[in-house]
């Protein structure tokens, strides 16, 4: 566990806070190389500074009992907080004792494209034995991130951790206390094992599948639909708690991850999924919490009960907690494990944690059929949409109330490649094009249309500060997110990264481009752009769009954000679940250098 | 072959319409919904600084963002938010190619910064990871002991292969027959296997049987998942001596609980003339109905009880009863699936 006080120690906080002063003056890093056969532990330490020293090692990991091997920075996973300072420069020196090539990206960064940390894109990796240092200028932004490897699949084995920037002035968010709680998973089998068995075994890890014997809200008709799809309905996360123990800040939901607080506190919680391939949904039974940043950008507070947070997203929320102690829940999406941690007024206290939720089931608009066998609700009136050359809109949620009752499948065509643009390559990689992929940035996410309390989507997200770039897009791309479930296979486009490794994405520079991302399949997948924030087209005012680094699209469904292509270089573009972009859901985007371009004038444009 | 291969492919090549062209589909009827509007609670964050009337609107939802010029003359347009700033929006983005600037950098940014020689191991090393893989997979569908009237037996039925997502070799084998005879019969298939459809795959190569006679055979076939989760494989295999059969298997998983799977199976072998060398009757050669109950401890490793019915129709009838044998078996069995 880790605390960070910016108001001053209070009560009970202060005695482990001091400790962890003391423990920072011996380096973390000394004693991360060698590991000596000891365990790697859970947790991490906390590194800052103009020049800071990272070592990735490796070694056997103990999660509740269950044993594997880890790869390690510094010793724990998550490995080190990395605290930097906004408009200050930092030299990060990261030594590898692996024996296999490794590297760090730092997700979220505003860098250059040299010092992203995706070998094959933006360097040649860090090789074994090797010392590589990212000499990173002043740094832009403030917020919270997380670095991981880009290296094959290490991060799936322990290969990340936190980053808090920050800011140089005040910050807008003020809190008593200021806890990282990142989400990741712990699994005894070795990656490439789980890659292998999902390329093999179609649902592998999914025992929650329809059977003669469950409870799923499902009539015949239903199950015999799917059936003749070929697909499953319960087909939520790719690999699930049937291997995985989800973990809070490296600790089981057994482990007893607490966060100190005084009654009456301001607490604040920097959420970072650093998971390989898991959505989770964060819950405070008997708060509620206010959402202040998304992925390292404030919003204006949001009050909700309940978020998902998909794959490399970063959300921070305050909570005040009330009582002895309240319980921090996050559900894995597909409801077959949790992690947990706990809000305690003195060590040891606990509240109940509540039970599993009932796994959830994909509906019409997650096989692209949104509004088909409904009418879409309209949450506003009195506007011609259509004279203002607007797109059609549905309805916050576009999930259905009902299961697939009432919904006859004659005549439907879950594969009309016609609707596809013709830079999509059509082939055995593409089992499903979405019919009627409507804009599902108004959805909670699989699984939340239903709880009974208020839960966030991306549509409540407003920028707390203006955007500085506030030209209309000068032209709109569609890139399509397709795949096959039953051969694991996934793309952009209908085409593995492998296919397409010389034929990058291209954007001149500062150029201004809508990207619209249509997806094709019957999964969610939170889409990443290295080295930018994009701005969502979530229908706020164009000057408060929310900047993200990562987007979840919604299965059957579209998001679009507009960009600013103004960081030059290559940079990765792709998936982030693991083994979708080891797959191929991975590409290059290329903005050109700046050349002798003239700086474009921008609307708003501030300090 | 090829030329065969090279027609399914084409038949499987679906025209593209550009750009969402004919395209029709259901207007959503809209029906009004409570908005959901909230306030944030001002205790949250200074909003001071804040200029809402800038803005136009100061509700914490949103209104729902623009999605496409396309679809936009064909919906009802009932919906809007009346205090929303439209004036940014009002224009339709092109959705034109890039500017040519666009492509005015290195073809590959970072070899300016480290050297192509650096760049070039890890580049390699990331196309290859990022999809271009090869696996290997080797499954016994169905490895049994088969307990029977007049002698009890043994059957395999294997299978496996390593490549891609598109091209891969594929192998298989059958065999089976009674202990303390000699086999019954015995075959392997190497197949190119290519991925044609999202759930099927065509097959072509060689069969060499080695019992009850050494023969080979050229194979053409498809395997896959059918509508309502089928598993299908059908070949085709001409002999050399000119010998035209045909084998079509299905089978089908019914999940009792997550891991008691009951499974009913079903195979046919057809022939397009008597083959009495081997037993084979012109038309519906054999028929198998059978059905096996496993229990998946892992995935991997799931052993099951059954029973299958075979059949020897027609002339195949024929050429059993001559040889001595009935020509309608009840296999009581007990086996394995397994794979890796």
């Amino acid at each position: 566990m880790l605390m960070m006080n910016r108001r001053g120690l209070l009560g009970a906080g202060a005695g482990a806070a001091g400790l962890l002063g003391a423990a920072a003056i011996t380096p973390a890093w000394a004693r991360g190389a060698s590991l000596d056969g000891r365990h790697i532990r859970a947790g991490f330490d906390e590194v800052s500074g103009g020049s800071i020293d990272l070592t990735i090692g490796e070694g056997p990991r103990v999660v509740q009992g269950r044993r594997g091997h880890a790869i390690a920075v510094n010793g724990s996973v998550p490995g080190p907080l990395v605290r930097l300072k906004e408009g200050e420069a930092v030299r990060l020196n990261v030594t590898n004792t692996l024996d296999e090539d490794s590297s760090i990206h730092w997700h979220g960064l505003l860098l250059p494209f040299q010092f992203d940390g995706v070998p094959g894109v933006s360097f040649p990796g860090i090789r074994p034995g090797e010392t590589f240092t990212y000499d990173l200028p002043p740094i832009r932004q403030t917020g919270t991130y997380w670095w991981h490897s880009h290296s094959g699949l290490q991060e799936q084995a322990g290969h990340y951790g936190p980053i808090v920037i920050e800011p140089a002035g005040p910050d807008p968010v003020q809190a008593d206390r200021d806890y990282v709680l990142l989400l990741s998973e712990f699994t005894p089998m070795h990656p490439h094992t789980i890659m292998d068995k999902l390329k093999k075994g179609e649902g592998y890890f999914n025992y929650q599948r329809t059977t003669w014997t469950d409870d799923y809200p499902l009539s015949g008709e239903d199950r015999r639909m799917w059936a003749e799809m070929r697909m499953m309905p319960t087909d939520i996360l790719d690999v699930t708690g049937s291997t995985y123990t989800y973990l809070a800040n490296g600790h089981g939901p057994m482990e007893g991850l607490e966060f100190l607080f005084n009654p009456g506190e301001r607490v604040r919680i920097r959420v970072i999924n650093g998971s390989a391939m898991t959505f989770f949904n964060v819950r405070i039974p008997g708060a509620r919490i206010h959402i202040v940043a998304a992925d390292g950008q404030n919003v204006r507070p949001v009050p909700v009960e309940e978020f998902q947070i998909g794959t490399a997203e970063t959300y921070d929320f305050i909570v005040e907690p009330t009582g002895e102690a309240m319980t921090i829940v996050a559900e894995s999406m597909d409801r077959s494990g949790m992690a947990v941690a706990t809000l305690a007024s003195r060590p040891g206290a606990r509240a109940p944690v509540p039970a599993l939720r009932d796994a959830p089931l994909l509906t019409m608009a997650d096989m692209g059929m949104s509004g088909m066998d409904h009418g879409a609700s309209g949450e506003m009136d009195g506007m011609d949409h259509a004279a203002m050359g607007h797109g059609p809109q549905n309805p916050g949620s576009t999930q259905q109330p009902e299961q697939l009752e009432a919904m006859n499948m004659e005549g439907m065509n879950m594969r009309d490649t016609s609707m596809l643009p013709p830079d999509v390559e059509v082939g055995p990689g593409i089992d499903m094009v979405a019919m009627n992929p409507v804009d599902r940035t108004g959805d909670p996410g699989i699984g939340l249309d239903k709880v009974p309390h208020r839960v966030l989507t991306y549509r409540d997200l407003v920028a707390l500060e203006p955007n500085d770039d506030l030209r209309t897009p000068s032209r709109q791309m569609e890139i399509h997110l397709t795949g096959n479930m039953e051969r694991f296979m996934w793309s952009f486009d209908g085409k593995k990264f492998s296919s397409v490794s010389e034929d990058p994405i291209r954007f001149a520079y500062n150029e201004r481009v809508r990207v619209k991302l249509v997806n094709d399949t019957m999964m969610a997948h939170p889409i990443h752009l290295h080295g930018h924030f994009f701005e969502l087209v979530n229908g706020a005012p164009a000057d408060r769009q929310p900047q993200k680094h990562t987007v979840i699209v919604q299965p059957g469904g579209s998001a679009s954000f507009d960009l600013t292509a103004d960081e030059s270089g290559d940079w990765a573009f792709h998936c982030h679940l693991l083994y979708h972009m080891h797959a191929g859901m991975f590409q290059i985007v290329t903005v050109a250098p700046q050349g002798d371009a003239p700086e474009q004038e921008r609307v708003g444009e501030h300090g | 072959m090829k030329t065969l291969l090279a027609i399914l492919l084409i038949g499987t090549a679906t025209p593209v319409m550009a750009q969402h062209a004919g395209h029709t589909m259901p207007d959503p009827e809209p029906t009004p919904a409570p908005a959901q509007v909230e306030t944030p609670d001002p205790d949250d964050t200074d909003h001071s600084q804040m200029d809402h009337s800038a803005m136009g609107h100061d509700t914490g939802r949103v209104a729902p963002p623009d999605d496409s010029v396309r679809e936009a003359t064909d919906q009802p347009a009932t919906h809007g938010q009346s205090q929303m700033d439209h004036g940014t929006m009002t224009m339709p983005i092109p959705s034109s190619p890039p500017p040519a600037s666009a492509g005015s950098g290195p073809p590959r940014a970072a070899d300016a910064i480290w050297g192509a020689d650096a760049m070039r191991a890890s580049r390699a090393q990331l196309r290859h990871e990022q999809g271009g893989q090869t696996y290997f997979w080797f499954q016994g569908d169905r490895v049994e002991y088969r307990a029977r009237e007049g002698g009890d037996g043994y059957l395999w039925d294997v299978q496996g292969y390593y490549g891609g997502d598109i091209d891969k070799f594929w192998f298989k084998s059958e065999g089976e027959g009674s202990f303390g005879e000699e086999i019954e019969g015995a075959e392997v298939q190497a197949l190119y296997s290519r991925a044609i459809a999202p759930f099927f795959d065509l097959q072509a190569g060689v069969r060499q049987d080695f019992a009850p006679r050494d023969r080979t055979y050229a194979v053409i076939g498809i395997q896959g998942l059918a509508p309502y989760q089928f598993e299908i494989d059908a070949a085709a295999f001409l002999s050399s001596k000119g010998d035209l059969t045909a084998r079509i298997e299905a089978e089908l998983d019914q999940r009792i609980t997550q891991r008691l799977i009951l499974q009913p199976r079903a195979e046919v072998n057809l022939s397009a003339q008597d083959v009495p060398e081997l037993g084979i009757g012109f038309g519906l050669d054999t028929a198998e109905l059978g059905i096996r109950l496993r229990y998946e401890f892992a995935r991997e490793f799931a052993p099951y009880i059954g029973v299958e019915q075979e059949w020897r129709v027609g002339q195949s009838a024929d050429y059993a009863r001559a040889n001595g044998e009935d020509p309608s078996v009840t296999n009581y069995v007990i086996g394995l699936r397994f794979w890796f």
